[in-house]
């Protein structure tokens, strides 16, 4: 039996955990406001908040509906656009109106269920921020501009644009964003007893987020079980044991993006990150579902192919490890066995003189697939490179580890001249072919730039663009 | 007061056609579709897919009781292919069963065995075997031969336009069921519905009568539900009346891109004379259209080319020629623009280039050459309350290009691998729709007994925005609160006979035909009003505010009262209205006339920023002035200019239809066909409404807005090719849009460095 809170009701249902939760929201409980508009995450339609209990408050994110197995609702709070209902409409509803931020209105009540859902997970208010967690949604009628306002004109509800923190739900709810029936949810959470029955742990079909799964097959999950895995509470996190970071395979790109331990080491890391899917897809999309997806354009595995990772597998009791970049053998084929799941994934922490960049070109900047992406570690010494990391996607069958470049550039001096030729022989490595991301030729071409701008980037002061374009 | 529409949509609260209550029994279909781009069809076999769990059945081409024909300008396609198909996506059969799942199952089972034949993509190619929609079309003014003579200039070149896929976020859709005496009642996501009653009677074969379409409102259409939603409503019905079952038909999103058609891509020769001032003195454009593999709505798409291929600009000689090339790809259809931005994108490179041959900036050319009033266009029409200089002179008040193009060139000089861009672009576009018969509309106007007041038109809600419009129209005639008025839902049995919600006409037609009807019930209104103060005359009643004057003075008659009283005396409370344009016609045999009721105005400047090392950009801003006319609703139209360019935007940069060599579209999903996400739109738009612009011709002397502002995004082309040419200054010219990031960076790395300009 799967329980759970949707809107102000209690669900249960003995359907498949399996079930599409945007079907069971539309087909079961009429709830018509959820839209569907692509059935692969791309649209943001479909959006609904998913509540959860996290050491005694209930926390809120922005979710596909159309990618989420039901399994994974299970003793948690769903909110959909009839959530936020009170007798007049919340401010953020008015200003979607008052501002012209909806023509056709079928993208709006996911453009609602978003932009309430940051109110409810962000106190310290700012209109960065605010379209920032918009970017999962697509209109295509208004041009943004006065879905902007809205946003904007929801901020200045709030002096400075501060609520405060404690209080916070409770200021939401006196200022009518949600109604009074939020205030509640937390004790009638913490009274589900959840129970995972329906979950069939043997399942070959082993469901982390679901954000590629379910684009690529939904019609064929939906009718078994599958194994849900993205509740395992032993498969997340992320940590550090000595100079190694270890990241739990369940762990989401968002989880990841946020982390206060990764921004440390790598200043840049939340703006990388943002070039991930959107937010609703980074709430759900996992570490581990990145992996085994073997994807050769996988934005995460070409960060941490630079990185040089180690990906830990376990088959019950039984587990190995394997460098990441020995873990791809051919295109979507992997050194894995059936039964093997991956558990985490580590590395070493960079060195002092160590600097890492993270490239990716894609048609639209945000929420789209990579033509061509690229990861850069080096670490210096004497003015010499000690060790060098470089990763590429979209130019070969798997995401491809850059060897004979790397080896070439190893105990080199960074200069034009060097950057050169080790251009030329990452061309040798790669072999794109065209399709809808790109002509080869465009690939060819981009994985030069990108090539030549990690060291720009870097290295201003040693690479002077004009010798290398 | 809160448009209506909108705060129901912000409550998930309007019910699209997935989103009604389906019948007890809905059945799902679900299209079984050619996979081959043209060949024959040998074999057809659903006996296994039969067997599959809670099919009830498959419907095709010879379980149809009348024509086998969806056409409307053209009689050449059918509803479902019989032995030949001519495009990826050609329907063949629905499968019909009690789930979705179950119809798509079993739509995998069906075996149809092909054999192919040859096939043609490129317009070109199909013209020069003689595989044309219709024959070609010319329009021409002046003598182009003598005028080529005088020119101290002659540019020649040629311009490739992508196509564009709608992406309306509710894909098409339809519901139908049985009605008594063998009839249908059809609920569909359409801009026309009695396009559906009209095709669905000759293919059920039914009088029209016994169709009945009923439309509340579209998840967006764009063109994109003007004629390509019949095909699924048509089929929805025939499948229900077969099985004598609700059917619906919802296609996913994927099938929504491959199978259905979009705006046309062309590829256009253009040859332009300037004087050395600038002057244009001839222009002579031959566009190829790639109309798919079907007549659609592609010859009236071709026509709009012509009338927009000289944009804002007199060009004392012309000659526009224009092909409609029939190619194995899904028939292309109507998008927002309609061919205009096609015409005018061809023009606008022919400036480019011929400034590029000058050495000047394209903006001296385009303002040297603005219409002016009583100019003559192409088509034999003279411009009327001309407002495209005053737009333009707007923009140099309010916006400094000059100053701007200044800032650009210093920011450029300091920056290596940064470089920014700027360009103008003017809008002309005519309003009415090119085929005069279709600029009609009804309206039936209900007053209850209450004072409650139900309207009925031919305007289709979309997002547009046209429902808000008829009620402040409405509300403003009859001097009521607009809370009294309710737009009904638009019905082929309330409404007859009416043209798609199309070619910015909506509010106007409609709306002209909302006041008639109001006028006519205020003329009984106030008989009623005379005859209760005893009065012999109705000259000095006045209804304002709901309350009844006489000589200006308050009477104890109320609004609500009248209503009463003019129903105990038998006066009838309905009104319909029927409204035409006046003074329009054309001439197709000399391809001559008046056309347009009138001309939409504007003018953008556009700036971008490019990253040269990487090949991606961002739009910086676009700034316009726009002639709305007397706007009727300021929100309304704001959000028409912001959509419209951002969809122009879209169309000239990232939304790329890519086909293989078999005819197969690969950008077919979200994933692949990217549309502006919040991120990609200019980080500044800025949309002033010119004053001083009241429209004659207009209700309430509005202007149309759907389709003026798409092509402002045009500018946004020209300014990246300015930046491109800052970093390579012996730039090739090519003009082949969509400019995506591949193409910004295969051009500006495969042209040398360090080559001198010439």
């Amino acid at each position: 039996m799967i329980k759970f809170i949707l809107n102000d009701l209690n669900i249960s249902t003995d359907l498949p955990p399996t079930t599409v939760l945007l079907d069971f929201i539309r087909k079961e409980t009429m709830f018509t406001g959820t839209k569907e508009g692509c059935r692969e995450g791309d649209c943001g339609a479909c959006t609904i908040l998913l509540g959860e209990l996290i050491k005694g408050t209930v926390k809120y994110k922005s979710v596909n509906s159309c990618l989420m197995p039901l399994g994974d609702a299970n003793g948690k709070h769903v909110v959909t656009v009839e959530g936020f209902n009170q007798k007049d409409l919340s401010p953020v509803q008015a200003a979607m109106v008052d501002e012209g931020g909806i023509q056709c209105g079928f993208c709006t009540p996911g453009f609602v269920v978003s932009m309430t859902g940051y109110f409810l997970n962000n106190s310290n208010l700012n209109s960065y921020d605010a379209i920032e967690s918009l970017g999962g949604n697509i209109c295509r009628c208004t041009g943004y501009a006065g879905i902007k306002r809205a946003a904007n004109d929801s901020i200045s509800i709030f002096e400075n644009g501060k609520s405060d923190d404690r209080n916070h739900l409770e200021n939401l709810i006196s200022l009518k964003f949600i109604p009074n029936y939020f205030q509640d949810i937390k004790k009638r959470l913490e009274k589900i007893s959840v129970d995972d029955r329906s979950i069939d742990k043997k399942s070959s079909v082993v469901i982390s987020g679901g954000t590629d799964l379910y684009v690529q097959r939904w019609e064929s999950i939906v009718r078994g079980k599958g194994n849900l895995i993205s509740q395992d509470k032993k498969l997340t996190g992320i940590s550090q044991t000595g100079k190694q970071i270890n990241i739990g395979s369940a762990t989401t790109i968002e989880e990841l993006k946020s982390s206060k331990l990764l921004q440390k080491y790598f200043p840049q890391w939340n703006s990388y990150l943002s070039l991930f899917g959107s937010l609703p897809i980074r709430n759900r999309a996992t570490i581990g579902g990145n992996i085994v997806n073997a994807s050769p354009i996988g934005d995460m595995v070409n960060i941490f192919l630079a990185l040089n990772s180690t990906v830990h597998l376990k088959d019950g009791k039984k587990k190995r490890s394997i460098l990441l970049k020995n873990f791809y053998k051919g295109y979507k084929s992997l050194d894995k066995k059936k039964n093997e799941i991956v558990e985490k994934i580590s590395f070493q922490i960079p060195s002092k003189n160590s600097f890492f960049n993270f490239e990716k070109i894609s048609k639209r900047t945000y929420l789209d697939i990579a033509s061509v992406n690229s990861s850069i570690y080096i670490e210096l010494k004497s003015e010499k490179i000690k060790a060098i990391h470089i990763a590429t996607g979209g130019v070969a069958p798997i995401p491809l580890y850059l060897n004979n470049t790397c080896n070439y550039l190893r105990n080199k001096s960074i200069d034009a001249e060097t950057i050169k030729n080790a251009a030329a022989i990452s061309a040798d490595e790669i072999s794109p072919i065209s399709d809808a991301r790109g002509s080869a030729e465009y690939k060819r071409l981009l994985l030069h730039q990108l090539f030549c701008a990690h060291f720009i980037k870097l290295f201003p002061q040693l690479v002077d663009p004009e010798k290398l374009l | 007061m809160r448009n209506v529409d909108s705060t129901r949509h912000v409550r998930g609260e309007s019910l699209f056609v997935d989103d009604i209550v389906s019948p007890q029994g809905t059945l799902y279909g679900y299209v079984f579709y050619s996979s081959i781009a043209h060949g024959k069809i040998l074999n057809l076999d659903f006996e296994e897919a039969l067997l599959v769990e809670g099919v009830k059945g498959i419907i095709s081409a010879k379980d149809i009781p009348g024509e086998n024909q969806i056409g409307g300008i053209v009689q050449d396609e059918n509803l479902f292919a019989e032995d030949t198909v001519h495009f990826i996506g050609h329907p063949i059969a629905v499968v019909v069963a009690e789930t979705f799942l179950q119809a798509h199952d079993a739509a995998k089972k069906i075996k149809c065995v092909f054999e192919k034949l040859p096939a043609v993509f490129d317009p070109r190619e199909a013209a020069a075997k003689g595989e044309l929609i219709i024959p070609p079309r010319i329009f021409e003014l002046g003598n182009i031969n003598k005028a080529w003579k005088k020119c101290d200039y002659i540019i020649e070149g040629t311009a490739e336009n992508g196509g564009q896929e709608h992406l309306y976020l509710e894909t098409q859709g339809s519901l139908a069921f049985p009605i008594e005496g063998g009839g249908i009642k059809i609920i569909s996501s359409t801009q026309g519905p009695t396009t559906v009653q009209r095709t669905a009677a000759r293919v059920l074969d039914l009088p029209m009568h016994k169709v009945e379409v009923d439309v509340t409102r579209l998840g967006g259409g764009f063109g994109g539900k003007e004629d390509q939603a019949t095909a699924w409503a048509v089929m929805a019905s025939l499948a229900a009346l077969k099985l004598n079952k609700p059917v619906k038909i919802i296609l996913p999103r994927q099938e929504d891109i491959r199978i259905t058609g979009k705006r046309h891509p062309y590829s256009s020769d253009f040859k332009i004379g300037l004087t050395k001032e600038g002057k244009i003195l001839a222009y002579e454009v031959t566009f190829y259209q790639n109309a798919g593999a079907a007549a659609d709505l592609s010859p009236a798409i071709l026509d709009r080319t012509l009338f927009h291929c000289t944009n804002s600009y007199f060009i004392p000689n012309v000659k526009a020629t224009a092909i409609s090339c029939k190619t194995n790809l899904t028939p292309f259809t109507a998008f927002r623009g309609f061919g205009g931005p096609q015409g005018m994108f061809v023009i606008e490179s022919a400036i480019y280039k011929a400034a590029n041959q000058l050495g000047i900036d394209p903006s001296e050319i385009q303002k040297k050459n603005l219409l002016k009033e009583r100019n003559e266009f192409p088509y034999g029409q003279k411009v009327l309350n001309c407002n495209v200089g005053k737009c333009f002179a707007g923009v140099e008040e309010k916006y400094r290009p000059k100053e701007l193009i200044e800032r650009i060139k210093k920011f450029n000089s300091k920056n290596k691998l940064v470089k920014k861009g700027a360009a103008i672009m003017p809008v002309t576009f005519g309003i009415s729709f090119t085929t005069t018969f279709l600029n009609q509309a009804s309206a039936l106007i209900h007053i209850y007994t209450d004072g409650s007041v139900g309207i009925s038109t031919a305007a289709i809600e979309m997002g547009q925005g046209v429902n808000e419009k008829l009620r402040m129209i409405a509300a403003n005639e009859l001097s009521i609160n607009i809370d009294r008025i309710h737009i009904e839902s638009t019905n082929t049995s309330r409404v007859s006979n009416s043209s798609a919600t199309a070619a910015s006409k909506g509010t106007d037609l409609n709306g002209f035909a909302v006041i008639d009807a109001c006028k006519i019930l205020n003329d009984r209104l106030k008989k009623v009003a005379a005859d209760e103060l005893k009065l012999n005359k109705t000259s000095r009643i006045d209804i304002k505010d709901e309350i009844i004057f006489y000589k200006n003075n308050k009477t104890e008659l109320s609004f609500t009262k009248l209503v009463s009283i003019a129903y105990r005396k038998r006066i009838s409370l309905t009104a319909q209205a029927h409204h035409s344009t006046p003074n329009i016609y054309f001439d197709t045999k000399i391809n001559k006339g008046k056309p347009f009721a009138y001309h939409s105005y504007g003018v953008a400047v556009v700036e971008v920023t490019l990253d040269c090392l990487r090949g991606i950009y961002e739009v910086d801003s676009v700034k316009v002035v726009h002639d709305f006319g007397d706007t009727i609703n300021k929100t309304i139209d704001l959000g028409q200019a912001e959509g419209g360019i951002v969809q122009g935007i879209g169309w000239m940069t990232m939304e790329e239809l890519k086909w293989n060599s078999e005819g197969k579209l690969l950008t077919d999903a979200l994933s692949t066909y990217k549309i502006p996400d919040i991120h990609a739109v200019p980080k500044e738009m800025k949309i002033h409404f010119l004053e001083n612009a009241s429209n004659p011709f207009g209700p309430n002397n509005s202007k149309a807005i759907g389709e003026p502002p798409l092509m402002y995004g045009i500018g946004v082309y020209f300014a990246l090719m300015n930046a491109m040419h800052a970093f390579r200054p012996n730039l090739e010219l090519k003009f082949d849009s969509p400019l995506t990031p591949e193409k910004v960076l295969l051009t500006l790395y495969n042209t040398p460095k360090h080559q001198e300009k010439g």
